[in-house]
């Protein structure tokens, strides 16, 4: 790794003021995404702010009217276990339990999860091959290179990448809201907008800038919460990035979908909810396979496939309908 | 305060902040307190294997992705490789030297040895640090992606084989002795 200077925040306020102050600076919490970054030459801060000591931020809360609120700085492995999570949003554990490995899970943070960057090998290639998220303006690689792993909704030209976080997927469906501490003060952003879709600006990822500092995650109380589901697709069965997943959460008389919530991960530069589907699936019942089939082929008209990721239109739209009856079923 | 190396800007005065060429350290490792001088840049790993010669912990992807590197700090196991050596100081350290106790091996040591769980040898300290730990969370009711039913309680008579594979999957072996792995965790885990 290049040099780089370390230091130890204490307090919010000025950890926000130092990295607004100094573009050269970056957060570090768990460090399972940065640190390879660095190594891969893809970060190069000069000056690295360890945030794990700011207090209170770690903590997994039920609010009161049934959501929760979980902390920045808590860690994958102590969400996915948490009992009210588990029972209240299984599709949020279980997106954690299917990401990364063991170890890792006990390292990495929650919003250090949802600021990771994409696994495109173009993007962390070590011989710094053209990408324009890596160095804008030097072109695209995947474009019309190796694209299996790549988007099908929402690309653009300059970038095909897609976000790898599962638990991100999770939050999108669920419609929780980052609280971002900055310069002006707190603000939520919802999650559906934290996430960025590609256009001409690959190189951000997110709608965090300098001096913002992720502070929690707030997941509302909604009704389809306990019937949650998360289902990921990948070449290997364990400790590996989706190819394609889903996050799925329904109201259901038991049968009939009387509400869904799905996003869709593996497929774009940020975690897609198939809007049309959601709308198309109120009323269908969740045994009618065909029905669920129309239901959710609506959202994939707009679906664009790459040299080598065709595959992934068949099978996100399978992997949809199987988290919606296992969601289902847990009604 | 010293500006760092590129000095871009001086950093706020209410942030420690540490001489940009090395960091005093103390780390504990296995019940012992080391003072050593890092830069910042130093992994965990680096620091164990060059400063404290603690050369059981093995270097070999860096990337965190084959889990030769496993250690415990404060009990829970983590890749020494993708986290800073100044940013555990203070922190409670364990590698594969201080698993025994007063000449007695670890039962999953000795599971290892009975079981077979390794050909080359050079994954295995991260693959008994990783199952130590993998024990402890099944027994304190962790789920994982093979547990069938997240929702409900998980216990430690819930590790079937499958369960050992998913919690060990970030444990890479190049000689595969998955199966002789898996049974010694096994075995080490009921007796426990």
């Amino acid at each position: 790794m290049h040099p780089f200077g370390l230091s130890r925040a204490d307090d919010p306020a000025k950890a926000v003021a130092a990295h607004a102050q100094d573009p050269q600076l970056a957060f570090i919490a768990g460090g399972t995404d940065l640190i390879g970054l660095m190594k891969d030459r893809a970060a190069l801060p000069d000056r690295l702010l360890d945030i794990n000591g700011l207090p209170d931020m770690a903590r997994i809360e039920v609010l009161p009217d049934g959501g929760l609120r979980i902390g920045a700085l808590a860690r994958m492995s102590d969400v996915a276990a948490d009992a009210a999570v588990r029972g209240r949003f299984p599709v949020i554990a279980e997106s954690l339990l299917f990401a990364a490995s063991g170890q890792l899970r006990n390292m990495a943070s929650m919003g250090g999860n949802i600021m990771q960057r994409t696994r495109c090998a173009y993007f962390r290639d070590e011989d710094d091959l053209p990408c324009n998220k890596r160095r804008p303006g030097s072109g695209c690689s995947a474009l019309h290179g190796l694209n299996r792993n790549h988007a099908i909704f929402g690309w653009s030209d300059a970038c095909v990448a897609t976000h790898p976080s599962d638990v991100a997927v999770a939050l999108a469906a669920l419609d929780a809201t980052v609280v971002v501490r900055g310069p002006a003060g707190e603000r939520a952003i919802p999650f559906t907008d934290f996430h960025r879709l590609p256009g001409d600006t690959p190189e951000r990822d997110t709608a965090v800038g300098r001096g913002d500092l992720i502070i929690s995650i707030e997941v509302p109380a909604c009704a389809e919460g306990r019937a949650s589901h998360y289902l990921k697709i990948r070449d290997r069965q364990s400790y590996e990035f989706a190819l394609v997943s889903a996050a799925a959460a329904v109201a259901s008389d038991g049968r009939r979908i009387r509400s869904a919530r799905l996003a869709l991960g593996g497929v774009a530069h940020k975690p897609w909810r198939p809007r049309a589907a959601e709308s198309a699936l109120r009323g269908v019942s969740l045994e009618d396979r065909a029905a669920l089939e129309s239901a959710i082929a609506t959202s994939f008209t707009d679906a664009r496939p790459l040299e080598h990721n065709a595959f992934k239109i068949e099978l996100a739209q399978r992997v949809a309908v199987r988290a919606l009856q296992t969601a289902g079923a847990r009604a | 305060m010293k500006p760092t190396a590129t000095g871009a800007c001086e950093p706020p005065e209410h942030i420690v902040t540490h001489d940009d060429a090395r960091v005093h350290v103390s780390l504990t490792v296995n019940g012992r307190v080391h003072a050593i001088a890092v830069e910042p840049r130093t992994t965990l790993l680096d620091a164990l294997r060059e400063e404290l010669a603690l050369t059981g912990t093995k270097k070999a992807c860096d990337r965190g992705e084959c889990g030769a590197c496993t250690v415990h700090v404060e009990g829970r196991r983590v890749l020494s490789c993708m986290t800073l050596a100044a940013m555990q100081a203070g922190k409670r350290i364990a590698t594969i030297e201080g698993l025994e106790r007063g000449g007695e091996l670890h039962p999953v040591q000795a599971a290892f040895i009975e079981h077979d769980g390794f050909q080359c040898g050079f994954c295995t300290s991260g693959q008994i640090m990783s199952g130590v730990a993998m024990i402890e969370e099944a027994k304190a009711g962790w789920p994982s992606a093979a547990t069938a039913d997240i929702r409900r309680p998980f216990t430690a008579a819930d590790l079937s084989d499958a369960e050992i594979r998913e919690r060990m999957s970030g444990n890479l072996c190049r000689c595969a002795c998955y199966p002789n792995i898996v049974d010694a965790i096994a075995e080490a885990a009921r007796r426990g």
